[in-house]
């Protein structure tokens, strides 16, 4: 699969996927990258370690913020995938050096919860 | 996205490490949004100051970037978690105070205004109409669009920061006049409306529309009712823009319906310990407005109202802050409901408000129950 590349790098992991947009600085614990959300699809999961997959941030600019913590305390997700980049996921990756791409909409819903992928933000390709 | 070579040099880190990174956040949201270019802004207002919501991660890093940074246009800034001159009324850890001392001097030295608002667009002089800005606080960011004639995006902590650091913006998405149509209309339904009424459309707006939304059903918008419908929207979306027009596009109805499930969303308890105002901190017009309203009254619980410190002066010559101080209330400046240590479960179990904001972050970051009422409600049902 093809994707746009936001934010360099590469990882591998388990695909975390959400159908909920992410309000960062409501949403998730910076301390802990558990979902705090009652109302949120992945409420109760943690992002740490996970290729977190959601369709794009919503709310607080501060999400950024939240972003750059998760990594501060080892609790950020492994990379992104988004369905569309808003500007405050992509400036909170950005800073943080964590691999942020955008896939279009049929590739985005064929990502599957809990598969593992091999991410290459550089050449541009999810396996 | 296409730099200039001076652009280039800076994002290679021929002009130092600080401005590498800058270039390197502007750069990665240019490719997120298309943008072709970077061009000027004039000013930056910048979200990111309350120790509460940027942690000692964030307090680290602005510490570290005020070493050798300066801002290059015109810096303003959002509230902090505190009101220093108040802080012995409230048991706050020493901690805390600490943490936000450092990064009001991070702001401070790097230049920025000691503004500590999130109502820019009210207490500031604003540029003429059509001048890019670089908004983050998303409520400041859509009243820039939709009510001061400015121009920005619904930026981010970060890209505001760069911006603030190289006077530049990607010209992309509300920069580009032709991305500021809305494609969506929500048609109000709602027969009797007040602010409360209007945060409900604005975050039920904010769910279902993309950069820009119209809506329709409604001509006159006073300032509190606008500043609830930009708040409301800000926080559960990422729709930076709304006209008061019939739009092209999808037409969606907001009726009492899609309100009551907004509402069971967001007000979980039927009562409160104490009331908050002030989520956009309040602004002359609502406090003289607030004033009127209590005028032979007083609160039954305990009433914490937040502002802007550049509007103490105004209230207190104007007698507004006595009559209000009278009535039971408590002034809070340079901070905001939203991730106030002031307020949590420790010390509160439930916060009567009328921001729909200030719901949903009391609610999942300060985790205390909300009663969402409208002022007039409030001043009704709880003072005497």
């Amino acid at each position: 699969m093809n994707v746009q590349v936001i934010v360099k790098g590469k990882t591998k992991g388990a695909l975390l996927v959400s159908r909920n947009p992410i309000n960062f600085l409501g949403g998730i614990d910076k301390k802990t990258g558990l979902v705090r959300d009652e109302n949120h699809d992945l409420f109760g999961k943690s992002i740490a370690n996970k290729i977190l997959v959601f369709p794009f941030g919503v709310g607080s600019s501060v999400g950024a913020y939240t972003i750059y913590s998760l990594k501060y305390n080892k609790r950020a997700p492994l990379a992104m995938i988004c369905l569309k980049a808003d500007i405050t996921t992509a400036s909170g990756c950005a800073i943080s050096n964590i691999p942020l791409v955008v896939v279009p909409k049929r590739d985005y819903e064929s990502l599957k919860d809990g598969s593992k992928v091999s991410l290459d933000a550089i050449k541009g390709n999810i396996l | 996205m296409e730099l200039t070579k001076e652009e280039e040099a800076a994002l290679d880190g021929k002009h130092g490490e600080t401005l590498a990174l800058a270039y390197r956040v502007l750069v990665a949201i240019g490719e997120a949004t298309e943008s072709e270019k970077l061009i000027p802004i004039e000013w930056a207002h910048l979200s990111g100051v309350n120790y509460n919501t940027i942690g000692d991660a964030g307090e680290q890093f602005l510490s570290h970037l005020s070493k050798d940074t300066k801002f290059k246009v015109k810096t303003t800034v959002n509230p902090m978690g505190l009101d220093f001159d108040t802080i012995s009324k409230y048991e706050l850890n020493e901690q805390f105070i600490q943490k936000q001392q450092s990064i009001k001097d991070s702001y401070e030295k790097m230049g920025a205004i000691p503004s500590f608002s999130c109502i820019p667009y009210e207490i500031f002089e604003l540029p003429k109409k059509g001048t890019h800005v670089s908004f983050a606080e998303s409520n400041a960011a859509i009243y820039a669009n939709s009510v001061s004639g400015l121009k920005t995006n619904k930026e981010g902590a970060f890209s505001a920061l760069a911006s603030a650091i190289t006077g530049k913006s990607p010209c992309s998405d509300l920069r580009d006049d032709k991305n500021r149509k809305p494609n969506v209309t929500i048609q109000m339904k709602i027969k009797n409306k007040d602010e409360l009424t209007y945060g409900m459309l604005g975050y039920f707006a904010g769910k279902v529309a993309g950069n820009s939304v119209a809506i329709s059903g409604t001509t006159n918008l006073d300032k509190r009712s606008c500043k609830s419908l930009c708040a409301g929207m800000g926080t559960s979306g990422r729709c930076g823009m709304f006209t008061l027009e019939e739009g092209e596009g999808e037409k969606i109805d907001f009726d009492d319906k899609e309100m009551q499930n907004v509402r069971d969303e967001l007000n979980t308890s039927e009562s409160g310990d104490v009331i908050t105002l002030g989520s956009p901190q309040l602004g002359l017009e609502e406090i003289s407005d607030l004033a009127v309203m209590l005028h032979g009254k007083s609160f039954r619980k305990r009433c914490m109202i937040f502002c802007p410190r550049a509007i103490k002066k105004q209230i207190t010559d104007l007698g507004y802050a006595k009559e209000i101080e009278r009535a039971g209330g408590e002034f809070l400046y340079d901070c905001c409901i939203c991730l106030t240590p002031l307020i949590n479960k420790d010390n509160v179990d439930s916060v009567i408000t009328n921001s729909v904001k200030g719901a949903y972050y009391l609610r999942t970051s300060n985790g205390v129950d909300v009663n969402l009422k409208s002022l007039s409600q409030i001043v009704r049902e709880e003072t005497k």
